[in-house]
């Protein structure tokens, strides 16, 4: 056994190193020594993350929570600075360090572009929202977690905005921040309250007391953290920002808004499983909305044209079924489908990437087409990603969400069909988008075939390893009905997330025949993508009925919203600001002022200069003074 | 010897501030109206000795060695030195006003208004 209390405080403080050094040294620094600088420390921080795996897979391992110093200490409240290495942080460890340094290197290629100065602002962002990723998973208490979850805020606002000349970018950036604040107050909120219900924060103590309070208490706090939840991972009502979060340079949309930190909401409810657990209405209302936004995201894909904002709201729907998951109890599927969720959207995130790169920043896939040819490595990469996504077997997306499905079939037929429609949907519209890309001609301008280009080894390596992931991903978790215990992950994850009481309504025959049948109902809903987009030919868009421009609008959810949320609040902005204090505040100031200046432009008549009207009004004054004093007391 | 009420005095009194008053009021000569202003000073006079009187001979009547009620008679002699340290003040005034002038009427010294 090594003593993991030695080095686990390096893993978040690498590259918070890296992001001093970057963010300090940028106008130094050449864009070389920037790239190593960033993509090294994140190395580091894997290899690091790969011993703490290795120690915490070993026979035996206990949870260890690795205090550092005390953070908040006032009288009876003691909130250490505190890590927790177990089974659940170890796993989102591997994930972020592994995938992030992944994308650090493709970024060394993607922004060569930058100036250094930009360059290296890029890698400090980057660094830094590692850096608060890993603390997010590290804490041993809700308030590391916290601190971690407004650093992940922070750097996403400024990886959106990270091209702040263009005003789109800033405002998309502005929402997302926004978005994530109303969800963090939820998520404070709920801290507040665990803190007043339990008298800690620290998570082995909350959950060994969390049977101890009432129900509706609990309720109340799970219900305050998914708000919270809602806000990170894009879930209805809050999801609309991580579609518009596509503003930022692709790696980030990869890092950030796929793989990584949109995942924090799920990583909080299952680390809170304990809590929920005790819950069953916040679990209902989590399976609603996640499936919820699983559909609704599914719907608006199938009719974007923009490469990233498909990604996007397949991101927002997968994210959906990972809540429909938690809401049902299967937290192992949740975290599951967040890993090879993790590994294949940074798998076609980057392959966007690498075709956003070939085609000089065109994103419109209704101007690509027949790219299969010239950028070969990101072809068979972005199709080893769609079959990934769409759940074939046996690639990484076909056990997890064959998981999450099964878990809903056992909590209620409904989750499962519904499950299972967004899964035709995902696969339907992926591979209109792997279509449209890489398969007819090319439709774009000559000269933007003229320059089509593979992309350079540092981007294509991290493509390929990546599809390696997303193919064999999902072996880790081979269902019972194939094989006996060869659940790995559950297995693994066991002391942190227990496994779920299974009712075995399904026989493994019949699990085995639905199986089959959602595989064969995917099949068939990519062949038809095939013969519907793999011979288009013009730019034109195909088909626009009403239904077809409801759903290419997004169900005018963001105009709904400016009608009831943005426009009230501009209403009333307005009104205060012309009326209460353009006419009320600024009233009264300045009538005070005119008050005065009216009330001595009255007064200086008396000051005649006329020595007799001064003393008439001395002998008034004092003739009155007379009659006040006689007849007051009387 | 005929007592004279204290009434009378107590008209004489309110008659000479009256005549002060309306005097100070209504004239624009400055010596006249210092002259009121004496008037006025000197009813008050007229009452602390009056006052002081009607009280010493209530007092004198019981006890025939009191001093009660002379402080009064006393303290209008120092009330006319005071006024007259005050006249030549005055006085000092006006003639300076004179020379500045050439003219004791109030009417004219409105020069602090512009």
């Amino acid at each position: 056994m090594i003593d993991m209390s030695k080095f686990v405080y390096l893993i978040p403080l690498l590259p918070l190193v890296g992001f001093l050094i970057n963010g300090l040294g940028r106008n130094f620094l050449s864009k070389t020594l920037t790239g190593i600088i960033g993509s090294g420390v994140l190395i580091g921080s894997f290899v690091l993350s790969l011993l703490v795996f290795s120690e915490v897979s070993a026979q035996g391992f206990t949870t260890q929570v690795i205090n550092l110093f005390d953070f908040i200490k006032v009288a009876g409240l003691n909130i250490p600075f505190a890590f927790q290495i177990d089974q659940l942080s170890s796993l989102f460890l591997l994930i972020i360090t592994g995938i992030g340094s992944l994308i650090h290197i493709y970024s060394t290629a993607y922004m060569h572009e930058e100036s250094p100065a930009h360059f290296a602002r890029y890698f400090a962002y980057l660094n830094l929202f590692v850096f608060s990723m890993l603390l997010l998973v590290m804490g041993a208490n809700f308030i590391v977690m916290f601190i971690g979850w407004e650093g992940v805020g922070l750097c996403s606002y400024l990886l959106i905005g990270y091209w702040f000349g263009n005003g789109n970018y800033n405002n998309a950036a502005k929402k997302a921040f926004v978005m994530n604040r109303i969800g963090d107050l939820g998520f404070l909120l709920a801290i507040f309250w665990i803190l007043s219900q339990f008298g800690t924060l620290n998570y082995t103590d909350v959950f060994a007391k969390a049977s101890t309070a009432p129900v509706a208490v609990v309720t109340g706090i799970t219900m305050l953290l998914f708000i919270g939840a809602m806000g990170k991972s894009a879930q209805i009502p809050l999801y609309t920002w991580l579609p518009d979060a596509m503003a930022g340079p692709t790696p980030v949309s990869a890092l950030i808004h796929a793989a990584t930190m949109v995942t924090a909401g799920i990583y909080m409810i299952a680390r809170s499983n304990a809590l929920y657990t005790l819950a069953p209405t916040t679990q209902h209302l989590v399976a609603i909305i996640g499936i919820a936004t699983a559909l609704l995201a599914a719907t608006i894909a199938l009719k974007q044209n923009d490469i990233k904002k498909v990604l996007a709201y397949s991101t927002v729907s997968q994210l959906g079924l990972m809540f429909m998951a938690l809401g049902v109890g299967a937290y192992t599927a949740g975290v599951f489908h967040v890993m090879t969720h993790a590994f294949f959207k940074a798998l076609l995130f980057l392959g966007a990437g690498s075709v956003i790169h070939a085609m000089h920043h065109e994103q419109d896939i209704l101007k690509m087409g027949g790219l299969r040819k010239k950028l070969p490595v990101t072809h068979i990469t972005f199709l080893i990603g769609c079959i990934a996504i769409a759940g074939l077997p046996p690639f990484a997306g076909f056990f997890s969400k064959d998981e999450i499905l099964a878990a809903a079939h056992d909590m209620h037929p409904v989750y499962y069909v519904l499950g299972v429609v967004t899964s035709l949907m995902t696969a339907f519209y992926m591979f209109r988008l792997y279509f449209l890309t890489f398969s007819g001609k090319f439709r774009g301008t000559e000269e933007q075939e003229h320059h089509l280009h593979e992309s350079p080894f540092s981007m294509t390596f991290p493509l390929i390893i990546l599809a390696i992931l997303s193919i064999a991903g999902g072996w880790v978790g081979i269902p019972a009905v194939f094989a006996e215990n060869a659940h790995l992950l559950s297995t693994f994850l066991e002391p942190v997330v227990p496994i779920r009481h299974q009712h075995h309504h399904l026989s493994h025959t019949m699990e085995l025949g639905l199986m089959a049948a959602v595989v064969l109902l995917i099949i068939i809903s990519i062949i038809f993508a095939g013969r519907k987009f793999a011979g288009v030919k013009d730019a034109e868009e195909q088909g626009s009925s009403s239904l077809g421009k409801f759903l290419a609008n997004k169900w005018y959810v963001d105009e709904l919203y400016d009608l009831i949320i943005v426009k009230p609040v501009n209403w009333v902005a307005a009104f205060f600001s012309k009326v209460v204090d353009q006419k009320i505040i600024d009233g009264l100031v300045n009538g005070v002022g005119r008050g005065v200046q009216f009330s001595a432009r009255q007064l200086r008549w008396l000051q005649s200069g006329q020595t007799g009207s001064y003393i008439l009004i001395m002998t008034v004054s004092i003739i009155l003074f007379f009659i006040f004093q006689l007849f007051w007391k009387a | 010897m005929p007592v004279i009420p204290v009434n009378y005095y107590i008209f004489l009194a309110v008659a000479l501030f009256a005549i002060g008053i309306v005097g100070v009021l209504t004239r624009r000569n400055a010596i006249i109206i210092f002259m009121c202003i004496e008037l006025m000073l000197n009813a008050v006079n007229v009452l602390l000795v009056a006052f002081s009187k009607m009280h010493h001979v209530a007092a004198y009547a019981l006890d025939k060695s009191t001093t009660a009620g002379t402080e009064a008679q006393l303290f209008v002699f120092f009330i006319m030195v005071v006024a007259a340290a005050e006249v030549t003040v005055g006085l000092a005034i006006i003639v300076m006003l004179y020379r500045n002038i050439h003219s004791v009427d109030i009417n004219f010294l409105n020069r602090l208004k512009h």
